[in-house]
């Protein structure tokens, strides 16, 4: 199966619950299993929240997300035009937070790593972030009608 | 996100019914701190039970609280995760430092045991 959509939103924190179920509901088009929507829910929320805290930080700006179904293979990118990532080495560094003075767990690219297949971070300085994320979907069974 | 908050003896039942993200990770911050200052309480129980979704943002408000209940000299435990949540949990390994139950009364017996 092949199909694609495409969303934005502003980069409000209200927005991850939307984003994520939002991602899920088309992927389930793929016939997932329950962890592996539980997985994409997990890993979009991740993305999302990354450009929400650290790409916009302290102002709004638009988030934009696209969902390309190849096959088994959901390829979702969540990219925005914040400050972007100087060093994506290190932001990737499990525990590693480039938010002072709050609770954040440094975790947020480790769920990503651990609940997608692939992903892929391209960033620079003043130009944004894209994160690319393709999660395989195994085969099962088709619904009974 | 709903919160329940229960106190039985010393022992703060913090019960969490949605899905708990950045969004809503404040909320639940706040809420815990504000009954910890005010309300004799020493232990933390998180009912998890009612917990459907959990993000690194809830990793990042567990190990907050962790530190807090520990700087008062208490325990802190887990009941009842679903499965998506205790997903999240084993990957971070935040399971070996927090104790984990499978009941609210299991976990409260076990904490409370362990200040008398």
């Amino acid at each position: 199966m092949n199909n694609s959509m495409k969303m934005e939103f502003l980069s409000l924190s209200q927005n991850e619950k939307f984003a994520r179920t939002a991602v899920a509901s088309f992927v389930a088009q793929l016939n997932p299993t329950l962890d592996e929507i539980e997985d994409i829910k997990a890993s979009v929320s991740e993305a999302v929240t990354n450009a929400i805290v650290h790409g916009y930080a302290d102002s709004v700006g638009i988030v934009y997300i696209t969902c390309d179904l190849k096959d088994s293979e959901a390829i979702i990118t969540v990219r925005d035009t914040g400050c972007g990532i100087e060093d994506i080495s290190l932001a990737r560094t499990p525990l590693y937070t480039g938010v002072q003075n709050s609770e954040r767990s440094g975790l947020g690219f480790t769920v990503m790593e651990t609940f997608t297949d692939e992903i892929d971070v391209t960033s620079a300085p003043g130009e944004g972030t894209t994160i690319t994320l393709i999660k395989r979907i195994s085969a099962q069974a088709p619904k009974s009608e | 996100m709903e919160i329940t908050v229960t106190i039985k003896k010393q022992t703060l039942v913090v019960s969490l019914r949605g899905e708990l993200d950045h969004h809503t990770a404040k909320e639940v911050k706040n809420m815990i701190e504000e009954v910890i200052k005010n309300k004799n309480v020493k232990n933390l129980v998180l009912d998890f039970s009612k917990l459907s979704f959990m993000d690194s943002s809830g990793i990042g408000v567990l190990i907050g609280r962790y530190k807090l209940i520990q700087s008062i000299g208490g325990r802190m435990a887990i009941a009842c995760a679903t499965r998506p949540v205790s997903k999240i949990l084993a990957m971070s390994g935040i399971n070996r430092l927090i104790e984990m139950y499978d009941s609210v009364d299991t976990a409260t017996t076990k904490l409370q045991e362990e200040i008398s």
